[in-house]
């Protein structure tokens, strides 16, 4: 395994890891990287702009159907797609139900112990949220994912997940060799979202290490659920993603133990690039129409 | 009426006197109870062949599997090295019931603990619980090494037991030198032979993960879960001892789990020495007695260069053949006279018995590889097992079972149940009666359901004492499972014939 790289996209909901993350594997493949793609999400959507097709049969789904996931193979689970990216996904309950973290802790002991890990050169673990309990920190666990790369943009809340995930890691990190590997912004078109993003990974003691500009050639690569990388390779988009490609392949081993702020911290960083004023007190709990 | 102090009914006498008996009856008139009469009629569908179709299509429900949890295998595992304490992460329910689980077949106290981790822990995750948990076990009960697993709840939330030990490092509550492997056990995946293997495979992870090999001529010998470890493990070393064999037996709870009464408590005793586990990655190759509850393991072992051997419970003379003759090739010593003299007298007592063992119709139950080695033994003496459940078999089971009873002409007629329970054997045992069951001591709700003899060999052995102490593997062993086989075939032959001219002295 000593040739094997294995890293991780986490950040907030809806914040566009899997589409980065595919896209960026995507421009890895093009590298003649070995790809696998882990799925750590109950939604099972990590890796349908790779493979075409919506959902698949989860690790998880097919093995509550033969009984135990003792009873699956490996072909069972994985699919090849575009660039013989090879992918699977853990899957897990529908909301309000069972456990997806131990889910995860499942799929991930499936895929390891039945070889899933032999002849790939990058395993990359797509995970939902927040991590919100152990199972969703297993692919920060010893021996699994050396570099996590947080997607974010310049909303608050993205910020403030960002810095949620930062202290996970960092939970990890002191006892393990987890380590953060960057900030990746994707455009919201926010105010100062550059230098707001710039700056929170400087706080973080990391970097952000692309920008990702919001282009709509994005939305439409994904309706036909596709990569950019493959709808139109030609595309600036395109070569967006194959520099945050080259960069994540040449940050191997340079990642950080991140050092992760206080909310009031959080909130200094807005003040200081004037997204939010100080000392006005009077606008806190306030609708627009209420003054 | 009261108990009187100068002869105190125990519950055998008690609830059979008038005033019991009559309160039994009037409760079940208070309860408007089912009469006699339907139960027993139930009782009887229960036993018929459209019974038994309707349970073997079962799927969401198991009743009375023939297996336990993951811990209670890593517990055991982790009992057989010197002063070392098993530590449970997770709640403390669980470990009251390993413990017990041992008190009561061993008939010995059982020192493991727990970091009892409650809601507070199931919500924020155990890693408190696991640095005060490993600061006390430390402090108080002053181990040589803590082996650690877990319970469903530490696994369900994640917890992960590599990143919260090294904590427990960093925040000094134990050396940093200290020993504490440790082995991911969910008790809802495998069974208490998957968690043996795993304990087994993080002891030996901890000892030899980054160190090099220097091949050597030892040998390394794993027992495997093994309920009779006491007697077993005393009879290996007698018999590598007569081969003049340089061994290592890597988990050895025979003193902790058979300590002497003479006033002093011993928490731990004998065991495996830590250093001696370490420097077991020179061996030359590694021994597991009982293959299938050490599959990963072995595989880990294979990895490092060191030959592995495979055998499933060498009960019997070719099994027992098997293992010397691989211990003789690989350690070039020869298998001394002593050993061979025994193996003759095996044969002999084999032979002398033989024709009331011949063509009898046997059902067994137990773990993977105790139903191998005792298949193997029937077969040898011409006994024909038929019905065999293995709740725990894993994949490789079927196929090797299916090998060993093809290459017999006694085998012919039996039938493998992976993965099935007791309730399972109940119908089959109804619908095609056998003449013996072997099995662990649950068995005996089946003798006393279907009136079919139990003979006692398996794990737990709660109902009868002192079974563990004498070893069922070798030749010697072999003779006891022997033993164990005729005294009941005789004892019934006797209680069937006791009114008639067939009571005889001489059998």
């Amino acid at each position: 395994m000593s040739g094997l790289r294995q890293i991780a996209f986490y950040g907030k909901g809806g914040i566009g890891k899997s589409t980065t993350s595919q896209n960026t594997l995507a421009a890895l493949a093009e590298l003649d990287q070995k790809i696998l793609i882990v799925g750590c999400d109950p939604k099972a959507d990590s890796t349908r702009l790779i493979l075409h097709a919506k959902a698949q049969d989860t690790v998880l789904s097919l093995a509550a159907e033969a009984g135990s996931v003792e009873d699956l193979e490996l072909e069972d689970v994985l699919r090849v797609g575009y660039k013989d990216i090879k992918c699977v996904e853990s899957g897990g309950p529908e909301p309000g139900v069972g456990c997806a973290g131990r889910g995860v802790i499942t799929a991930i002991n499936f895929l390891e112990e039945n070889g899933a890990y032999d002849d790939v050169d990058y395993v990359s673990y797509d995970v939902l949220g927040d991590v919100v309990c152990g199972g969703f920190a297993m692919p920060i666990r010893e021996n699994k994912a050396q570099e996590i790369y947080i997607v974010m943009s310049g909303e608050m809340m993205a910020m403030y997940a960002a810095n949620n995930i930062s202290k996970g890691i960092l939970k990890y990190a002191n006892a393990g060799g987890v380590r953060l590997g960057g900030l990746i912004c994707n455009e919201r078109k926010t105010d100062k979202e550059w230098e707001l993003a710039d700056a929170l990974a400087k706080k973080l003691g990391t970097q952000l290490i692309h920008f990702v500009p919001r282009d709509n050639v994005v939305q439409h690569a994904e309706l036909r659920r596709m990569t950019v990388l493959e709808y139109d390779p030609e595309s600036k988009q395109a070569d967006e993603y194959r520099q945050l490609a080259k960069k994540i392949h040449a940050n191997a081993g340079k990642g950080v133990i991140p050092t992760p702020i206080t909310m009031e911290e959080l909130e200094d960083l807005l003040l200081e690039f004037g997204i939010m004023e100080k000392d006005d007190e009077s606008i806190v709990g306030k609708a627009k129409n209420a003054a | 009426m009261p108990q009187n102090a100068a002869s105190v009914l125990d519950h055998n006498q008690l609830f059979k006197e008038p005033e019991y008996k009559a309160l039994v009856e009037a409760k079940k008139v208070f309860e408007d109870a089912v009469p006699d009469a339907k139960v027993k009629e139930v009782e009887d569908w229960t036993k018929s062949w459209e019974y038994r179709e309707i349970n073997f299509k079962r799927e969401a429900l198991t009743i009375n599997p023939a297996k336990a949890c993951q811990p209670l295998g890593a517990v055991l595992a982790a009992a057989g090295f010197e002063g070392t304490l098993p530590y449970v992460h997770g709640s403390q329910g669980c470990v009251a019931y390993f413990r017990s689980h041992f008190n009561r077949h061993f008939k010995e106290p059982s020192s493991c603990v727990s970091d009892s981790m409650t809601e507070d822990a199931a919500v924020f995750g155990g890693l408190n619980n696991m640095v005060d948990g490993l600061s006390n076990a430390y402090a108080l009960y002053k181990p040589k090494m803590i082996a650690v697993s877990t319970t469903c709840m530490a696994e369900v939330i994640g917890d992960d037991l590599d990143s919260f030990i090294k904590t427990a490092k960093q925040k000094e509550v134990i050396p940093e030198s200290f020993p504490v492997p440790f082995a991911h056990t969910p008790s809802f995946v495998g069974s208490h032979v998957t968690g043996y293997d795993n304990m087994m495979k993080g002891i030996l992870t901890h000892f030899w993960e980054g160190k090099e090999r220097k091949a050597g001529n030892s040998v390394n010998i794993i027992g495997g879960f093994d309920g009779y470890c006491v007697g077993n493990n005393r009879e290996l070393k007698r018999m590598l001892g007569l081969m003049g064999v340089d061994y290592t037996i890597l988990s050895d709870p025979s003193d902790v789990f058979d300590t002497p009464a003479d006033g002093e408590f011993r928490m731990y005793d004998g065991g495996t020495k830590l250093e001696d586990a370490a420097a077991a990655l020179n061996a030359k190759a590694t021994f597991a007695m009982q293959g299938i509850s050490a599959a990963k393991t072995l595989e880990y072992v294979a990895g490092t260069g060191q030959e592995v051997v495979e055998l499933n419970c060498p009960i019997g003379v070719a099994a027992t053949d098997a293992f010397l003759m691989e211990l003789s090739r690989i350690t070039g010593k020869a298998i001394p006279e002593e050993l061979e003299k025994e193996r003759g007298r095996l044969v002999d007592a084999m032979a002398d018995s033989q024709a009331y063992l011949h063509g009898k119709k046997f059902a067994l139950f137990g773990d993977p590889d105790m139903t191998m080695g005792l298949t193997s033994f029937l077969l040898e003496m011409g006994a024909e097992p038929v019905h065999i459940v293995c709740t725990n078999a894993p994949k490789a089971w079927e196929e090797k079972m299916r090998k060993l009873l093809d290459a017999s002409p006694f085998g012919k007629e039996a039938k493998l149940y992976p993965g099935k329970d007791l309730w399972h054997m109940r119908s089959l045992l109804a619908t095609e009666p056998v003449e013996f069951l072997i099995g662990s001591t649950y068995g005996k709700l089946l003798e006393r359901d279907c009136g079919v003899p139990l003979i006692r060999i398996g794990f737990p052995i709660f109902d009868r004492h002192h079974h563990h102490r004498f070893p069922i593997w070798g030749y010697q062993g072999s003779l006891n499972v022997l033993v164990k086989v005729l005294d009941k075939i005789f004892d019934e032959l006797d209680a069937k014939s006791r009114d008639d001219i067939d009571f005889d002295v001489v059998r």
